[in-house]
């Protein structure tokens, strides 16, 4: 194995680590300079991979993977005919594929380096630690930053490590489920995350623990065009309960920012995972995520997704119920603004009898923005006692927003119940006018109209989540009335 | 300190609907509007609200001084004027105390919020005096409401915004006799020399309970014809052809 090589002609400039000189435009619209000291350089070759997987320090196991998933992304076509063309505008030889300083997560804040520490605090993750959390992992580019988990749940024997530290000191666990959830070759996004993924969280809940408060990622992109490839694992053995919350940011910048994760959950018998997703990408970011679990016998996975931003993002949690009764749940949210393409939805595979899925999906389209709902319910003949239930609202604030619907349901032997229901509505120039009437701003109307729509989704989240949720709605909202 | 309508001609696209209307209304004073269908009346409400649908030709309005045909809807709204809907929004989702907070704290500085406990308590005592459920501080605005409910929901918005100068377009459709003498009730309790009220009704049941002070004939985008309360009574009885023959013979 060879030693990494250290990055040459890239500038090191901590001293300007001040936040005066950092450009400041809204919410996570902020970037430090790079201080890379590994950094895989531009364009994705066997090269690339060998150079991560000598950084990481990989075993031999996951530096074939890693090669063999590169074959395939090489090998599969851009998904285009059933996708948007978009995809066609991503140039892989103009991203970066791994950055970081080389320096191991922390445990404490006060070891974290100054600029690293001062993003997160303008994101108010310590903050979020102190008051609800169980544990934080903060990522930064292509590696946690920092790490840790409370003690009194670290003592129930709860793993929550990045997928690193996870692969090296779990491999029992981590080698048993990684990969098998979603294999590389699902789609051309897996097999590049695959090839080259870095960071994510690796979690196992041993039997019978139930995690009281919510471990918590948050995934943050500081440098320019550069591609976010996290991988995450949960395991919730039996009877275990988790619930995991991941965000995430990114600068905008002029060139386009690629993150293209792979998360596998795994609820074994009578477990419950419930993960939630509030991300608000920056509008340059390719968003192409690859979200699956598998729920065994009485077990429940939830995903709870709310997508704002991003340029275009394409993400279909989804759930294969494997064990009998087992249940699976997608609540989702997209809010799409001019420029936005939320192309968004749920995948429920019913594999055992008496499972149950449900849908529900709720998405705005603000300008010339655009939401896409695809779903895929399948029941095969074989089983007995599948429910499924699919509702998805679409709600259009202005006459050039755009919305569609593509919901796909199979389902085979007439012992299940199935019910889809889809609606589109629109927020009225006088429902408008009757809210300015009682002195709300054109944005404030739109804002109240758009949280109100979501309301019922929005409880769903923990609380601390939905009153950022509706925070960020009104930061879109006021940006797109004149 | 009036709200002064002066010469005021609006119209939608290709029909001129307000001909040069003039009105005048002081704080302390209840106008009422009457007039048939179609002359007007509820395109006058929404044109001094600021209605886009509407385009205002010519002529002022003056709001103690200030013409608010430049502000925008909310600007006026917070300036003190308030329209109670003939036809109100539902907004599903947002809680009617949610909203109600929304509005209050609108016509705050940027950055201030009111006063939580104070609130409830406010709002808690003139749904009483509306007779309105406690349970329609958490039901969705207007959703699901009766015609009654809907419009009890106005005059509660009015109690909580405290106006200086209120207009009702068309409150009692809708309402039966029980109904009816609530929202009156709730209205007459805002009566205050510091408040002026424009009341816009078809029929004179209304007048019997929140009784005016001037009675106004619209016909046609114009006042034709101005008189006491006893005013009402009498185009109850006789109708509005022979208002018409009046103002043109005079």
């Amino acid at each position: 194995m060879v030693s990494a090589p250290e990055t040459h002609d890239l500038p090191h400039p901590s001293e300007a680590s001040d936040i005066s000189d950092i450009r400041v435009d809204s919410v996570g619209d902020f970037t430090f300079p790079e201080r890379n000291k590994f950094d895989s350089g531009f364009g994705i070759t066997s090269k690339t991979v060998d150079y991560i997987a000598d950084v990481k320090g990989d075993p031999d196991w996951i530096r074939e993977f890693r090669h063999k998933a590169l074959k395939i992304f090489q090998d599969k076509p851009m998904p285009t005919h059933w996708a948007t063309k978009d995809l066609e505008n991503i140039k892989f030889d103009e991203f970066r594929y791994y950055l970081s300083d080389g320096q191991k997560p922390k445990r404490s804040w006060d070891d974290v380096p100054e600029d690293v520490k001062k993003t997160f605090d303008r994101l108010g993750i310590p903050e979020q630690e102190r008051k609800f959390l169980a544990g934080v992992e903060a990522q930064y580019d292509s590696e946690a930053a920092y790490s840790n988990i409370k003690a009194a749940v670290s003592e129930q024997g709860v793993i929550f490590v990045n997928s690193t530290e996870g692969l090296h000191k779990h491999p029992e666990i981590f080698r048993k489920w990684f990969g098998k959830v979603i294999p590389t070759g699902d789609n051309k996004f897996s097999a590049l995350n695959s090839a080259v993924f870095s960071g994510g969280s690796f979690i196992y809940v041993p039997p019978g623990v139930k995690v009281s408060h919510p471990l918590q990622a948050y995934f943050r992109i500081n440098s320019e065009q550069f591609g976010q490839f996290e991988r995450t694992l949960i395991i919730a053995d039996e009877g275990s309960e988790v619930m995991y919350m991941e965000g995430c940011t990114a600068p905008k910048f002029e060139t386009s920012t690629l993150h293209s994760a792979v998360v596998e959950l795994v609820a074994m018998k009578g477990a419950k995972i419930q993960y939630v997703t509030v991300q608000n990408w920056s509008s340059n970011v390719f968003n192409l995520v690859t979200k699956r679990g598998i729920a065994h016998e009485d077990a429940v996975v939830k995903w709870i997704d709310c997508n704002i931003g991003s340029r275009l993002t394409m993400k279909y949690p989804g759930v294969i119920m494997k064990g009998k009764r087992a249940r699976g749940e997608v609540i989702s949210i997209a809010l799409a603004n001019s420029g936005q393409h939320q192309d968004t939805g749920a995948k429920m595979v019913h594999a055992a009898d008496d499972t149950t899925s449900n849908v529900i999906s709720k998405s705005i389209s603000i300008g010339e923005g655009r939401s896409t709902y695809r779903g895929l319910v399948h029941i095969p003949k074989h089983l007995k006692g599948c429910k499924n239930n699919t509702e998805c609202d679409a709600l259009l604030i202005n006459s050039n927003s755009h919305t569609d619907t593509y919901p796909a349901i199979s389902v085979r032997g007439n012992q299940h119940s199935t019910q889809h229901e889809a609606s589109v509505s629109q927020v009225s120039s006088d429902q408008i006018f009757y809210l300015m009437q009682r002195g709300l701003s054109e944005a404030e109307a739109m804002s109240l109209s758009v949280n109100g729509f979501i309301n019922d989704l929005a409880k769903e989240f923990p609380m601390e989540y939905s009153v950022e949720l509706k925070r960020l709605i009104d930061l879109e909202m006021e940006g797109s009335v004149g | 300190m009036s709200l002064e309508i002066k010469n005021l001609h609006a119209q939608i696209p290709g029909r001129e609907i307000l001909k040069g209307l003039n009105l005048t209304i002081n704080p302390g004073e209840v106008h009422a509007i009457m007039g048939p269908n179609g002359s007007g009346k509820s395109t006058l409400s929404k044109v001094l609200c600021g209605h886009e649908d509407y385009e205002v030709t010519s002529g002022e309005v003056l709001l103690d001084g200030e013409n608010i045909l430049e502000m925008a809807v909310d600007a006026r709204s917070r300036a003190g004027l308030f329209l109670a809907f003939q036809y109100p929004h539902e907004i599903p989702g947002v809680s009617n105390a949610n909203f109600l907070r929304a509005a209050l704290k609108a016509r705050l500085p940027k950055g201030e919020d009111i006063d939580a406990v104070k609130f409830y308590k406010t709002m808690y005592a003139r749904m009483d005096a509306l007779e309105m459920d406690r349970s329609f501080t958490s039901r969705s605005v207007n959703e699901g409401f009766s015609g009654g409910e809907k419009k009890r929901n106005e005059i509660l918005q009015l109690m909580m915004l405290e106006p200086k100068y209120a207009i009702l377009d068309e409150t009692d459709s809708g309402l039966d006799i029980d109904a009816l003498k609530i929202v009156s009730r709730g209205v007459n309790a805002m009566r205050s020399e510091n408040r002026g009220f424009l009341v816009i009704t078809h029929y004179q049941r209304l007048l019997n309970y929140i009784q005016p002070d001037i009675v106004h004939v619209l016909k046609d985008g114009r006042i034709v014809k101005t008189g006491g309360k006893e005013l009402s009574l009498e185009l109850e009885e006789r109708g509005y052809d022979w208002v018409t023959e009046e103002a043109v013979a005079a």
